[in-house]
């Protein structure tokens, strides 16, 4: 064991990267992908490596670095697929000269998403090679061989990967290279406009060249080491691919199983001789039916099966109740909760200690406020006590659905809420919407100066880049004010009595405005700056609940009163000294520990 | 830990706490010790939305040969708990004769703090209660100050953790060096033989 390395799927793509010599990588984060771009970062600048603005403009540099014959990693979650798939749907017609990878991780099960979405039909569509690999040590061997692939054939690959994947660590054997650089010099760039020009007279010509290069792949298919057939028992076959295979492997260890790596397009002839070989064959696979149908257009009967696998992550608990419908066996019986873990309180996740989101969110609920979210942190703003979010769908979604709403009849006080780094993604051009066609919507800005939710990425806003060097840091108002808002207010977000001023003036002003309220996210700046922890004075707290409100995870129950209400309380190892309790306490029985000692 | 390695020679290990604990740093100790010791093992947890004060958990499975990176309900052969109530809310991922470490810690979730939800029974008396002899509790705080750094109560459980599991202290103690930068190796490892101290000595 001592050669292998402990890796998470997401570690072995960016120690690929390095080995295959890729030179050029870029992504937005997103949750189970971040972890990549990280990684590539440690490589000290060998790979030129960015976060992007978003999705769309990592995959038009992953363009132009293949364009120019590069060696280039996109890495997205697969929402992000959704935004980038503009320039990937022409690209794959004009065909990679450097090899295009990209990494599209979804998220069965939606553990920090907003939908469920199987990629594997997008890729299809964009005619892509599709990787589906198991665990660490695959997705290290497929990404090693991707930009070989890509260049070989003029095919994007994409290395689907998924939660399970992405975020479970495996031993990995680096083969005879080990951890050395992988040195690929660029291709060289020729001018070939009736290539690389996208214009219907070159594009019916691409058209034509892309169904070559699908009946190419599929020759590439059929011989790929990524697939391969574990012989066993015939009466039934199992064909599988993805981290369902790790689970098929442990509940039907005794059957064949065809073990799909290359699933895009399929190996044809390897599924027949497969099926040939068996009695019955049996797919599965994570989320939609797409290898099935597959199968099936081949021309393979597939055994149909009531047990639902087509939605949410797929674990051994749910094969082993599909292993009892297929051999007649007794299903298992479900796990007992005993009575003493029944109804149990929750704990789901809230806003941090201090956070600078709660101010804005405790003010809008306090202003009855209708409140069109965004994608990040700031979603927990739905959470009661606060419950102050109304509508969240997608990245930068909250501008246009205000004005939508607003265009509708909508009436009553309504904003738009956005944090910082969703704003540079996609808010930018819906607020640009709003001022172009004469709306009247509020945008509230909770500028914390990093990317929070996917564990603190530099942005535009934060002036650093990925790896940490100093760059422009741009500034939200003044990107409000060039795109003619003129309305533009700056706010402090721990200062309660400015804020509620502020956004009642603004949300009631009936055209379009921007408040930004800055407050840097404190796990990121791991302190406020001269912030001392808060306490509560017993003598003084009338038990009315009024900082409970604030939903604050510090504040905490105390002593009971004689009336069956409870002083607040404070932990102070939890306090990060933001002091917003001490403004919403009507009696002053708040303050900060160095005043009260 | 003779009585865990039943399904087909799979230990199943089910790490359970509050985001900011330290749990996946412990389960990434516990993994890479593993390995050490010569055995396949995958490990698996939920990033993203957990961190923000929410319930946290980690799945280590290691033996000859795994495949599923994660473990079906029911069927954890031991429970790992950095808090009471997480301990209480994990029992149906436990199998029927598995064994639990548990810290003598709770934290009252927001939702009995703010006052959402009423304050459960006390959690450490459920615990007892529900696991009895199958439980080992330990007090990882008071260990994690007597090392030096509140911040190692994790290490401390991991030393705990480790009388639990057949393989020689060095290769913990190795697996603490790959992971933890200079400066913090001391005191870990300090709270490491602390919390392996505390589990086999008599007031476990």
């Amino acid at each position: 064991m001592s050669n292998k390395l402990f890796l998470s799927g997401n570690e072995a793509i960016a120690r690929a990267a390095y080995a295959a010599g890729c030179h050029v990588a870029a992504a937005y984060p997103g949750t189970p992908s971040t972890e990549i771009l990280e990684n590539i970062a440690k490589f000290k600048g060998e790979i030129n490596c960015e976060w992007s603005v978003n999705e769309k403009v990592a995959m038009e540099i992953g363009i132009g670095a293949s364009l120019a014959g590069a060696r280039a990693l996109v890495c997205m979650k697969h929402v992000g697929l959704n935004v980038a798939m503009d320039p990937l749907m022409t690209y794959t017609f004009v065909g990679t000269n450097g090899g295009l990878v990209i990494v599209s991780a979804d998220d069965p099960g939606m553990h920090s998403s907003q939908n469920e979405q199987d990629n594997r039909t997008l890729e299809k569509f964009a005619h892509c090679v599709i990787l589906e690999p198991a665990d660490s040590q695959e997705a290290y061997d497929m990404a090693r061989a991707a930009w070989d692939l890509s260049e070989r054939t003029g095919a994007i690959c994409v290395l689907r990967m998924t939660t399970r994947t992405s975020h479970s660590a495996s031993l990995v054997d680096l083969g005879a290279q080990g951890l050395a650089r992988g040195h690929v010099e660029p291709k060289p760039y020729v001018k070939t406009p009736q290539r690389t020009v996208a214009v219907p007279a070159n594009a019916r010509g691409m058209r034509f060249a892309v169904e070559k290069r699908d009946a190419a792949l599929l020759a590439e298919s059929e011989q790929s080491p990524f697939n391969r057939v574990e012989a066993g028992r015939k009466e039934l076959g199992f064909i599988t691919s993805a981290v369902a295979y790790q689970h098929v492997k442990e509940v039907f260890p005794e059957y064949s199983i065809l073990k799909l790596g290359f699933t895009n397009p399929l190996p044809v002839q390897l599924v027949r001789t497969f099926a040939a070989s068996v009695d019955r064959v049996v797919v599965v696979e994570e989320l939609d039916p797409v290898l099935r149908d597959a199968v099936r257009l081949a021309g393979v009967e597939t055994v149909p099966f009531q047990t639902q696998l087509h939605m949410m992550e797929l674990n051994v608990g749910r094969l082993r109740a599909l292993r009892a419908e297929l051999l007649g066996e007794a299903a298992p019986a479900a796990p007992a909760t005993p009575p003493e873990a029944a109804d149990l309180p929750p704990r789901p996740p809230t806003l941090c200690a201090g956070c600078s989101h709660r101010g804005v969110f405790y003010t809008l609920s306090k202003l009855k406020t209708t409140v069109c979210g965004d994608i990040g942190c700031y979603t927990l703003g739905v959470a009661p006590p606060l419950s102050s979010m109304d509508t969240t769908i997608c990245m930068g979604a909250s501008i246009g659905n205000a004005f939508g709403m607003r265009k509708a009849g909508f009436k009553g006080r309504l904003a738009a809420v956005i944090g910082d780094s969703t704003f540079f993604h996609s808010g930018m051009t819906g607020l640009l919407d709003v001022v172009y066609n004469k709306g009247a919507v509020t945008v509230v800005v909770l500028d914390n100066r990093i990317t929070g939710m996917t564990g603190h990425q530099e942005n535009p806003g934060s002036g650093k880049t990925l790896l940490g060097e100093p760059t422009v840091q741009t500034d939200i108002a003044e990107v409000a004010r060039g795109l003619g808002v003129k309305r533009v207010t700056k706010v402090d977000a721990y200062d309660l009595k400015t804020l509620e001023r502020v956004l009642s003036e603004e949300l009631d002003c009936g055209e379009p405005s921007v408040v930004v309220a800055y407050g840097p996210c404190v796990i990121a700046a791991k302190k406020l700056v001269g912030a001392i922890p808060h306490a509560v004075d017993p003598a003084r707290c009338k038990a009315c609940g009024a900082c409970f409100r604030l939903g604050c995870p510090s504040i905490v129950r105390g002593e009971p009163t004689a009336n069956g209400r409870f002083l607040s309380r404070i932990e102070p190892a939890a306090c990060i000294g933001c002091g917003l309790c001490a403004q919403v306490c009507p009696f002053g029985a708040i303050g900060t520990t160095a005043s009260r000692t | 830990m003779n009585a865990s390695i039943s399904n087909e020679g799979v230990t199943n290990i089910t790490l359970v706490g509050v985001g900011g604990q330290g749990i996946l740093l412990t389960a990434d100790i516990l993994a890479r010790t593993a390995a050490l010791a010569g055995l396949d093992v995958k490990k698996s947890e939920i990033h993203g939305m957990s961190q923000r004060g929410g319930s946290v958990s980690s799945q280590v499975r290691f033996g000859a040969r795994v495949n599923s990176p994660i473990i079906a309900d029911g069927e954890t052969d031991l429970l790992v708990a950095f808090d009471q109530l997480e301990a209480l809310r994990a029992a149906p991922l436990l199998r029927p004769a598995g064994r639990v470490l548990c810290d003598r810690c709770y934290l009252e979730p927001v939702t009995v703090s703010s006052g959402q939800r009423p304050s459960p029974p006390p959690p450490g008396e459920t615990v007892r209660a529900l696991y009895g002899a199958r439980l080992v509790e330990l007090d990882s705080r008071a260990l994690a100050l007597e090392a030096g750094n509140p911040r190692t109560a994790n290490m401390a459980i991991a030393g705990a953790l480790s009388t639990l599991l057949p393989w020689a202290e060095t290769l913990w103690q190795e697996a603490l060096r790959q992971r933890l930068p200079e400066k913090l190796l001391a005191v870990n490892l300090k709270a490491f033989t602390l919390g392996r101290a505390a589990a086999t000595g008599p007031s476990a």
